[in-house]
């Protein structure tokens, strides 16, 4: 049933192009600002880490304030309550959804975020740094998505989503950046072997953030799965 | 007869003010309630509760045998709204909202040819709906109120939009000889009381006449609008 859903909202957003394609300008949008903000043509380590995953915070929020938009205007949340269909079905359509929009975005992202931060190290650490990226989509599109169906009943949905969402992703942001800062900063010039790096955890100083995202990954999964029920009934 | 809505005192709210005071009603399989009442009268309300989209704020409300909102799961497969919202995906044509709304149901593809068929809308079924005029968007609806052959139709203005030949279409689908359940509303009280075998008039929140449609007077339906 969520393969119906996430294929009618993959459907759309490939018709209207609203979401991706607003991502990805102001996720690029970001890196210039950071880039002529910060007045420095290559950004290291932490800082450049830092810089990365604030940007995707961002545009994670723009997509998870859109994430329930056709929904709500539409009379999609009518439509899909009226059916004898377990409502967990819609969280994991929805946060596949977003998941797969960060994704893409990404794609876009990590060669612009290359071009304007042009971190050293970056295509040596880029195994590891994939990693990290899934967890914390998978992290930010949870968490977006609880938030999402929290907001989109509300007067003030467009202030609710970031105000509860953002403080929610701190610790995805903090395991996320520190995580990459240690990718870039302490391999910067090492060979493709990031990934299997990053899964041997006590052998990288990136490992343990890996973990602590992928917990926070679990308890996310957990938590949206016990009461996202609650928050499509009135 | 077994009744398929039984409804008892029923308090519905929304904020501090009172929409639906105390009403109760209950409708025999196959038989069809009109409700009546001025905007803002509790119409709405009242089918959006029945429809299990709004919980009652006071009590009893069963369908089907089973209480609402407790077993709400129990009985929504055999609901069919049809609402001012069309609930379709103005992104998506009018074939693929009602796949979608068929693997909701688990209802095979054949089904949706066939109701598609039925409101006149096979050839235009793969028109994005917001290229759709009002009354075919309107049949659109309809189609998909019917999709999973509910056994309780909630129908809110349901020929709104329509030309007399789109209603002619319809008929069968959600009129008195399908055989169905049916709630409906309308602003035209005569069209409703003429296909209407139980009446519910609500005025201020409360049930102000209800009985058959020989029972209410043009009088007591004028001071209903006013």
């Amino acid at each position: 049933m969520a393969w119906a859903i996430l294929r009618k909202d993959l459907t759309v957003e490939l018709r209207t192009l609203e979401t991706v394609p607003a991502m990805a300008i102001f996720t690029v949008a970001t890196f210039v600002v950071f880039h002529f903000g910060l007045q420095r043509d290559q950004l290291q380590g932490q800082l450049a880490a830092g810089v990365l995953a604030v940007s995707l915070l961002f545009a994670a929020i723009l997509g998870t304030n859109r994430l329930f938009v056709a929904e709500r205007e539409q009379g999609g949340f009518d439509g899909f309550l009226l059916a004898p269909v377990d409502r967990s079905a819609m969280l994991l359509a929805k946060a596949t959804a977003l998941f797969l929009y960060m994704v893409v975005l990404e794609i876009v992202a990590v060669p612009a975020f290359a071009i304007f931060a042009a971190p050293p190290g970056l295509g040596g650490a880029l195994g590891g740094i994939v990693l990290f990226l899934l967890l914390v989509d998978l992290a930010f599109a949870l968490v977006g998505t609880l938030v999402s169906a929290i907001a989109v009943n509300t007067r003030a949905r467009d202030l609710i989503g970031p105000i509860i969402g953002l403080p929610l992703q701190i610790p995805a942001l903090i395991a996320f950046a520190i995580g990459i800062g240690k990718e870039l900063a302490v391999f910067p010039h090492r060979g493709p072997g990031g990934v299997i790096r990053a899964f041997t955890y006590h052998h990288s100083p990136s490992g343990e953030w890996l973990l602590v995202l992928a917990l926070y990954d679990v308890f996310n999964a957990l938590l949206a799965y016990a009461v996202f029920d609650f928050l499509l009934e009135e | 007869m077994d009744d398929v809505i039984s409804i008892r005192e029923l308090v519905r709210n929304f904020g501090e003010r009172a929409v639906l005071r105390g009403v109760s009603v209950s409708v025999p399989a196959g038989a069809s309630l009109a409700v009546l009442g001025r905007n803002g009268a509790g119409k709405s309300t009242l089918l959006r509760i029945l429809a299990t989209l709004l919980r009652p704020h006071g009590g009893e409300v069963r369908l089907f045998d089973r209480t609402l909102p407790r077993d709400s799961w129990a009985v929504r497969g055999q609901i069919g709204l049809l609402s001012h919202e069309p609930l379709l995906y103005r992104e998506l044509s009018g074939r693929e909202n009602l796949i979608y709304h068929a693997r909701l149901h688990g209802i095979d593809r054949a089904r949706v040819e066939e109701v598609l068929a039925a409101v006149g809308m096979a050839r235009r079924g793969d028109d994005p709906v917001r290229a759709c005029s009002r009354g075919m968007v309107q049949r659109l609806a309809v189609a998909r109120a019917v999709l999973h052959r509910p056994r309780l139709l909630l129908l809110d203005e349901p020929r709104s939009n329509l030309d007399p030949a789109a209603a002619d279409l319809i008929e069968p689908l959600i009129g008195r000889g399908a055989g169905i359940t049916r709630v409906l509303t309308s602003h035209d009280p005569e069209a409703a009381l003429a296909e209407a075998d139980l009446v519910l008039a609500l005025q201020g929140g409360r049930a102000a006449y209800l009985g058959p449609p020989e029972g209410i007077d043009s009088a007591t339906i004028r001071e209903l609008y006013r």
